[in-house]
């Protein structure tokens, strides 16, 4: 039902965006435009049973569109659904348009543990587009490598994983974390951190790495480690201990609607910017819509990406991503790295020539993008992006200042030496 | 063949066989291998309902917090699973290999000792059993011996399913916290990832559960059974009767945790993981939304229930993926107003006269065969009692919009 209007939608807004997407996206791959299918037979693209035709390919799409995760991951179905319009608007993959199911995860680990096996098994997608917090990750890994299909998944995330049936888009903790600590090290000469988190695998994970660094590689101290459930509105008691505490750094890891009371409640207390320093690996754009700009300008976040990144790509595609969902939307760090999901797979195929899934999982490697909003990232062995580290700073409006970025590319490793 | 009828009776025989048709022969043949998964998934759950039906249909005591037991049942059977999963070999990327990967994610360095017994296989069956059932008893014990009851108690089960879950989120290095345990993998070394796996892990499921149902309609047409009716009924004069009330309310209680831990732990093998997502309210309210739907008199009526709840569910939201919940409202809301004993009351109001109707108009002998007064005497009671409405613990008007509760990143 959902699929087949979704298409309809997919035609008549592709025939809509069809001028700006070619002027907008000078991509790799442009020759798949006048490839014709007589080049790319179904039968040798296709050796697995996948569903593809002489025409169309199909994709999944799982996210939560309900529930609790909704809000965070609507960037992440927005932006994919943007990036496939674009791709089926110069031609496609090997001359097929791009259809997509949607499936809804309903931020519910189990149901998307069902979802993705329905993908898979019962509609033979080429790949899957979706994911976003680790638990749903978790919960699907084990089917996508036992029935043998292909993820990209968009979110920044703990590492400590690698899977020949997942490319993961976002960073993986050290990408993040090392690069943020050099730089309040060097530039604020933060000696002292307190850690805070929500309590769930990424923050645990993301603390352990940071406590390692400062511990062992920067000889700083940690004054403090606290962690409160998913959901905690009252901070108050962590308020005194970081009082109490005065930490030349506070290093926060609090995630979804607990940041709004967290940031509200310190600006309440008295410790803002210009009193205390505050590096945050958990706020975008999408977060700063709930607590408000003003409630925590000053401080600074360690991303990839920032929706003011002043480059040709990203001005295109922000440019797009309004023009298609309203003025008032918001681009997020995972917003941006779920756009990369279509677009590497696109080129991972025409890579590959083929959409078998093994030939995709190996043809990864090495596939670069130099479209990137970001801008340039490219694709390692072990699955993950190699992709910048950018400090912003939070201004009242909800955007990021961008203030600092790594000079070369950091390389992703899940399993960090010395850190575990 | 009469001492079944003895206990069964005609009409009882002709839906456990439909059912067991129904399940057994109609599903596998039309099912593909993933819509069969999921139907067994399904049917997991209807050991949670058939145990709501002696509880609540029954007893008449409604437990909001029914996901505590069929979340523990299946931890234990994560436990033994995750472990097998975690030996040295498969697990040697880790900083301390042969644990269980989220522990190692933890620092957790070595395995806690009460993780051990669960290396073996009757340990974690004898727990799956009887550890909810302990839980159940030390919670009913406390509760009914002190005439907690109705509204009060529903509410006691709601605080414990969220003891338990902020307990198993809480402590993630030894439970795998929101993630829970994952990638579970074979069972004494048999893969049960496997087509062939699933098939058989489906009937294994599906005999266990008419074991379940055929033991719940042994209790309902017992001595005990009718007291359970009669206590729901009017507790007093059962109590002024002689009675010990609290004892029959705790063995009831017991009994349906004990279901859901089999439920549980069926749940584990068939979808390969566990997760606290199952042990929460939310999930809790829903058990109790299938049990309603099917008719939470009836037996049979509990399995058709879940299996029609999570169809709608299934089906909604593949086909609707931004509508679908409120359309899984509209359905409870519906079945609640319109016919508040569920399918099955609709079956017994309606089609079960007119098949009966039908039936008086051959010459044959009805039935029921003449039996012992005893017996005699309890028909009449669970006849007139089933056509009444119940007085206490009556909440079925509160459906739940599904997945609304406080979910987790």
């Amino acid at each position: 039902m959902s699929s087949k209007d979704d298409r309809k939608g997919l035609e008549s807004l592709s025939r809509r965006q069809f001028n700006m997407g070619l002027a907008a996206l000078p991509l790799i791959g442009m020759s798949g435009m006048s490839m014709a299918n007589t080049q790319f037979p179904t039968a040798k693209v296709n050796t697995t049973k996948l569903a593809i035709t002489d025409t169309e390919v199909t994709v999944g799409q799982l996210h939560s569109a309900t529930g609790t995760m909704a809000i965070s991951e609507t960037g992440s179905i927005q932006a994919e659904r943007l990036a496939i319009e674009q791709i089926n608007a110069m031609g496609g993959v090997l001359g097929r348009q791009i259809k997509v199911i949607q499936e809804d995860g309903a931020s519910d680990w189990p149901t998307f543990a069902e979802k993705s096996k329905k993908l898979l098994v019962n509609d033979r997608v080429a790949a899957v587009f979706g994911c976003w917090t680790s638990a749903s990750r978790k919960a699907v890994l084990p089917i996508f490598e036992k029935e043998n299909g292909m993820l990209y998944y968009p979110t920044f995330y703990e590492g400590l994983e690698q899977s020949k049936n997942v490319i993961y888009t976002g960073q993986e903790a050290t990408q993040q974390i090392i690069y943020g600590l050099d730089w309040v090290q060097k530039e604020k000469n933060a000696k002292s951190f307190f850690l805070i988190g929500s309590d769930y695998i990424w923050p645990r994970t993301s603390n352990k790495i940071a406590r390692k660094h400062i511990e062992n590689f920067q000889k700083g101290k940690v004054v403090g480690e606290e962690y409160y459930p998913l959901g905690h509105t009252n901070f108050n008691s962590l308020i005194n201990k970081i009082k109490v505490a005065k930490p030349d750094c506070v290093y926060a890891i609090v995630v979804g609607g607990s940041n709004v009371a967290f940031y509200k409640q310190m600006k309440a207390a008295g410790i803002t910017a210009d009193k205390q320093l505050l590096l945050t690996i958990s706020v975008t754009e999408d977060e700063l819509l709930g607590i408000g700009g003003e409630n925590c300008n000053g401080f600074y976040a360690c991303m990839k990406y920032f929706q003011s990144l002043d480059n040709a790509n990203n001005k295109k595609f922000v440019e797009a991503f309004k023009a298609k969902y309203g003025a008032k939307e918001v681009i997020g760090d995972v917003t941006q790295a779920a756009y990369l999901g279509p677009w590497l797979w696109k080129a991972t195929v025409e890579k590959a020539g083929s959409f078998d899934i093994d030939k995709v999982a190996a043809a990864s490697p090495g596939i670069e993008l130099k479209t990137a909003p970001e801008g340039y990232v490219k694709i390692h062995e072990n699955h993950h992006l190699w992709s910048k580290a950018r400090i912003g700073q939070i201004q009242s409006d909800g955007q990021f200042k961008l203030i600092a970025e790594s000079p070369n590319l950091i390389e992703p490793n899940p399993f960090p030496k010395g850190y575990q | 063949m009469t001492k079944l009828r003895h206990w069964l009776g005609t009409s009882d025989i002709a839906g456990i066989v439909i059912l067991a048709l129904v399940i057994l022969v109609v599903m596998p043949l039309t099912a593909d291998i993933f819509r069969l998964n999921l139907i067994g998934k399904y049917l997991t759950y209807a050991f949670v309902a058939v145990g709501l039906v002696m509880l609540w249909g029954y007893g008449g005591i409604l437990s909001l917090g029914q996901g505590v037991f069929f979340g523990l049942g299946g931890y234990c059977m994560a436990m033994f699973l995750k472990l097998e999963a975690s030996d040295p070999e498969s697990t040697k990327i880790q900083s301390t290999p042969g644990i269980p990967d989220f522990m190692d994610w933890n620092q957790i360095t070595q395995l806690p000792l009460w993780w051990e017994p669960f290396r073996h296989l009757p340990f974690a069956i004898f727990a799956l059993l009887f550890v909810p059932t302990l839980l159940a008893f030390i919670v009913g014990f406390a509760m009914f011996k002190r005439r907690v009851g109705g509204v009060y108690f529903a509410i006691i089960t709601q605080a414990v399913a969220l003891v338990l879950t902020v307990l198993i989120i809480g402590q993630q290095g030894y439970t795998g916290g929101v993630n829970g345990m994952t990638d579970l993998k074979t069972m004494l070394g048999w893969d049960v990832r496997t087509d062939s796996a699933k098939y058989i892990l489906y009937y294994a499921n599906a005999i266990l559960l008419f074991g379940a149902i055929f033991l719940c309609r042994w209790i309902q047409k017992s001595k005990l059974g009718t007291l359970l009716l009669a206590m729901r009924d009017k507790e007093d004069r059962v109590r002024f009767s002689g009675y010990d009330v609290a004892n029959f309310k705790v063995f009831v209680f017991c009994l349906a945790a004990m279901l859901c831990g089999i439920g549980g732990a069926m749940f584990a093998l068939q979808v390969g993981f566990m997760s606290p997502s199952f042990v929460g309210i939310v999930p809790s309210i829903e058990m109790v939304i299938f049990a309603a739907v099917g008719g939470r008199n009836s037996l049979v009526g509990a399995v058709y229930g879940t299996l029609l709840v999570n169809f709608g569910k299934t089906y909604f939201s593949e086909s609707f993926p931004q509508l679908w919940l409120f359309l899984m409202a509209a359905l409870f809301i519906g079945v609640v107003m319109a016919f508040p004993n569920g399918f099955a009351g609709l079956f017994e109001d309606f089609v079960k006269p007119w098949l009966l109707g039908k039936r008086e108009k051959k010459p044959e002998t009805p039935a029921v065969p003449p039996v012992a007064p005893v017996t005699m005497q309890d028909d009449d009671v669970s006849k007139t009692v089933t056509t009444r409405t119940v007085d206490s613990g009556d909440a079925v008007s509160a459906p739940t919009t599904g997945r609304m509760g406080p979910a987790t990143a």
